[in-house]
């Protein structure tokens, strides 16, 4: 997902190209303040029946791209440049109807909070069926045994029972595993999940990754995985996409990015994940000063004000002045050469983290 | 569902017959004697004791009190005028009528105001609020929300007046505002009518707009819509099925309080029109100190308002699954 070599924006009709490619997207809306740029200039790839993980602090502009890809962003204060394209076809010029035949049908969609994202005055079946009655032109009642079926898949008991219960009688790792349920009916190629195991508890927060997992196995859909938690995305994710101030500053697969990461930024939130055998007394070291406003995001690099390491970039004000590309492979956007990047992780990042 | 009924009814009557208690103590709190107001020019000491005597003002309170709830419950024969069957309140001071009779009467002028009334300005205002909400930030949305601003901010008062001379008596385009019954001649219960429905349901359709707008806008930035038009559903779908059922709580609610107070009598309408209702009732039970008048027309309000009251709280239950069970 990391080769950037093919040419953008060719239409892809025989399915080889990556299921989702984005190009050079910029999103940003209109506030009472100023124009927020929450997304500027992202590109990634996602492959079938692999997984993206994408990570950043909040506000680095995960969720606004996936939304974005669904068409949900308020088209009235919203400005989207860029390209979007599934399966070669463009989605930021596609019209309404266009996106609603694709929502819930080849993309889905897995929020965090599953209590306020299902609705409570329907019951879970119905609110499962009603995609599938939608997209496939199913009967109720077929799309209502549907709903059962999926139920059963995503590991409730009884399903055929509890699909005539409201959301607010379910467990918090049930409600989710609903929301799968909902997001998986209608076997989409693109599942978007955005953090949806932050609101659960750990031990069921485990159980719906491996049932993540299982179910992409079957369904072979491609993932993107949204988390602040790099935990998570170890477990999960086949990339990585590391997010910054609304653009990728890391990516390559879970092995390089998590065992020999490139970024200052990504240096520093691996230092600031809490360990659990390093010793009580232990300090957190967390990067320090606060995320960016994306009302006016630093020039050059975004993430030169918090970054350490900018004096050792040769050329005076390079951090400040330009702001470095992710280059094509493996890289990030950093003006440390790849020597330096090296050598500083090894000798200086890696014991730390112990 | 049956218990809940049962439990809120009983509260219902207790409510009601602690404000029948506050009633009667004002009524007594208040330095106004009705016996002067009965007894003309040949007033004088023993006629007033007389009339005292006569309405049973001679009793002490709480013996009136205990008199009052037995003939509410039981009725009773003990009245000059005539026997009066529960539920008694007694005759009126003024007009020497059976209070109940008198409330039974002037309740399908105050009904027929109120429901027809209530039709225009649901319909009016819920539909001119969704409107607003599905166009928002357009120009209809100003417009609408401009207008409903705007008259919601005026009164019936200065509204009716204004209706009655330009609709009626300048242009004779409508009839003069009157009360018909509506089982002898439809169609003049309607043109009788129509003018305090309009007024009536101006006002209050410029507040149902505002509520409807704002509290769709804000069902339509709950997550549960967002997953739903993630899920593929349309606009209109997402719309009508899941930010409106989430509208409802607050309209229904606010809806009920509404009925409820104008079928206990729409006073200032019923007033403006001069309709013969509950409201223009309330009025001269006051204006004549007239007790028995008083505390039945004040009684029937208030469990008017707690009738809708308990439906309002039931409909909850039909509306929101969350509330069924709890």
């Amino acid at each position: 997902m990391t080769t950037l070599t093919k040419e953008a924006g060719a239409p892809d009709p025989a399915g080889t190209g990556p299921l989702l490619s984005v190009r050079d997207l910029h999103v940003s809306f209109k506030t009472e303040d100023g124009v927020v740029r929450a997304v500027d200039g992202l590109s990634f790839d996602v492959e079938r029946g692999r997984t993206l993980g994408i990570v950043g602090e909040s506000g680095s502009g995960k969720s606004v791209t996936n939304l974005t890809i669904l068409g949900l962003h308020n088209p009235m204060f919203t400005t989207v440049e860029g390209e979007i394209l599934l399966d070669g076809r463009e989605l930021t010029t596609a019209r309404e109807s266009e996106l609603e035949k694709l929502r819930g049908n080849k993309v889905a969609m897995i929020f965090q909070d599953p209590l306020t994202a299902l609705s409570p005055y329907y019951t879970v079946g119905r609110q499962i069926a009603e995609p599938y009655m939608k997209h496939n032109g199913a009967s109720k009642k077929a799309a209502w045994e549907r709903a059962v079926e999926m139920l059963g898949k995503v590991g409730i008991p009884n399903p055929r029972a509890r699909a005539a219960d409201y959301p607010h009688q379910f467990s918090g790792g049930m409600r989710q595993r609903a929301m799968i349920a909902m997001a998986l009916v209608c076997d989409p190629d693109l599942l978007i999940a955005d953090e949806p195991t932050t609101a659960l508890d750990v031990t069921v927060q485990a159980q719906i990754l491996d049932l993540l997992k299982d179910l992409q196995q079957e369904f072979g859909s491609g993932i993107i995985f949204i988390t602040h938690d790099l935990g998570v995305i170890a477990d999960m994710a086949d990339d990585i996409m590391v997010m910054y101030a609304g653009g990728a500053v890391e990516r390559g697969t879970t092995e390089e990015v998590l065992r020999a990461p490139q970024h200052p930024y990504t240096w520093g939130l691996l230092n600031s994940m809490p360990r659990l055998d390093s010793d009580l007394g232990a300090q957190l070291s967390p990067i320090p000063g606060a995320p960016p406003s994306l009302l006016h995001p630093p020039s050059g690099c975004r993430f030169h004000p918090r970054c350490t390491f900018q004096d050792r970039v040769e050329g005076a004000g390079r951090c400040v002045n330009e702001r470095p590309l992710l280059a094509p492979d493996r890289a990030s956007a950093c003006h440390l050469t790849a020597d330096q990047k090296r050598t500083i992780f090894i000798e200086e990042i890696k014991p730390r983290l112990g | 569902m049956l218990r809940f009924l049962v439990r809120r009814t009983l509260g219902a009557v207790v409510i009601l017959f602690l404000l029948s208690i506050v009633a009667f103590l004002l009524f007594f709190g208040v330095p106004r004697d009705p016996a002067l107001l009965m007894c003309g020019k040949t007033c004088n000491p023993d006629s007033i004791a007389n009339i005292h005597h006569v309405l049973g003002l001679d009793k002490s309170i709480p013996e009136q009190y205990w008199i009052f709830l037995h003939n509410l419950v039981l009725g009773s024969d003990q009245f000059a005028q005539g026997p009066c069957p529960a539920p008694c309140f007694g005759y009126s001071y003024h007009t020497n009528e059976q209070v109940w009779e008198t409330l039974m009467d002037r309740l399908p002028t105050t009904f027929s105001l109120t429901l027809g009334g209530a039709v225009c300005f649901l319909i009016v205002g819920l539909g001119t609020g969704l409107l607003a909400a599905w166009r928002r930030g357009t120009l209809i949305d100003k417009a609408a929300t401009g207008g409903a601003m705007v008259l919601s901010s005026m009164q019936i008062y200065f509204l009716g007046p204004l209706a009655l001379a330009v609709l009626v008596y300048q242009t004779h385009w409508f009839d003069k505002p009157a009360y018909n019954e509506f089982t002898q001649d439809p169609a003049s219960w309607f043109t009788g009518l129509i003018i305090p429905w309009v007024v009536l349901s101006t006002i209050f359709a410029a507040q149902y707009t505002r509520m409807a707008r704002s509290s769709m806008i804000e069902q339509l930035q709950e997550e549960h819509v967002r997953t739903a038009r993630a899920k593929g559903m349309s606009r209109r779908y997402v719309f009508f099925r899941y930010a409106w059922r989430g509208s409802l709580i607050p309209i229904v609610t606010i809806f009920g309080i509404d009925l409820g107070s104008l079928l206990g009598g729409a006073i200032i309408t019923e007033t403006t029109f001069s309709l013969p209702g509950l409201g223009q009732l309330a009025v001269q039970s006051v204006f004549f100190s007239d007790l028995p008048l008083l505390l039945g027309v004040m009684l029937f309000s208030a469990t008017m308002i707690l009738l809708f009251n308990i439906i309002v709280d039931a409909a909850y239950a039909f509306i929101d699954p969350r509330v069924r069970l709890s």
